[in-house]
């Protein structure tokens, strides 16, 4: 079974159909796949200025919304300077 | 239910899964469940210059509904195989 059982307690990156991206530490999940992230925050991708860390806390993801959770190598990602990274931010779900 | 068991048949393969945001993401398929949420494992994102997003994610979880299209290994699917077996799944739904 693909589950998320593995992530709980992992820093994970949460891409949304709206293409908003969201790190945090996964609480909790369900079979719907609904998430509970505590300590999250959004990151906010532009072309003009760096990467923009918006504090959101405890959030709940429903899952409908989910595109994709990844478990992010915490060493890596501290290691990456968000401030100099430029990107598009993710596009959206298109049907 | 099919497609299930296929997909069940592929893990340790290596797929590019392309989804319905224009993101392409290749891999280690690690598991699929019923409705075909997918594991992956070693992950690379196609285009990375284009989308560092996921720079620090080695392994992820993919919602089944966003999927668009699955590039399968060819030498690891029975095509003859495959096709007979959807055409009497299709023929047995329609006997119901």
């Amino acid at each position: 079974m693909a589950s998320l059982q593995g992530y709980v307690d992992h820093r994970v990156l949460l891409i949304l159909q709206d293409g908003r991206a969201i790190v945090g530490v996964m609480a909790g999940y369900d079979q719907k796949s609904n998430v509970v992230l505590s300590d999250s925050k959004e990151r906010v991708y532009s072309m003009e200025e760096g990467v923009e860390e918006i504090p959101l806390g405890l959030y709940l993801v429903k899952g409908d919304q989910i595109v994709l959770i990844g478990e992010l190598d915490e060493a890596l990602d501290k290691a990456v300077d968000l401030s100099t990274v430029r990107a598009e931010p993710l596009p959206p779900i298109r049907y | 239910m099919l497609i299930f068991s296929v997909f069940k048949t592929l893990t340790d393969q290596q797929v590019t899964v392309e989804l319905k945001n224009d993101l392409s993401i290749t891999g280690t398929l690690k598991s699929v469940d019923q409705f075909l949420n997918i594991r992956l494992d070693s992950i690379k994102v196609l285009d990375e210059a284009r989308h560092p997003h996921m720079m620090a994610v080695k392994n992820c979880f993919i919602r089944g509904s966003v999927v668009r299209y699955v590039q399968l290994p060819a030498e690891h699917v029975d095509t003859q195989l495959l096709e007979d077996a959807t055409r009497r799944e299709a023929a047995a739904q329609q006997k119901r």
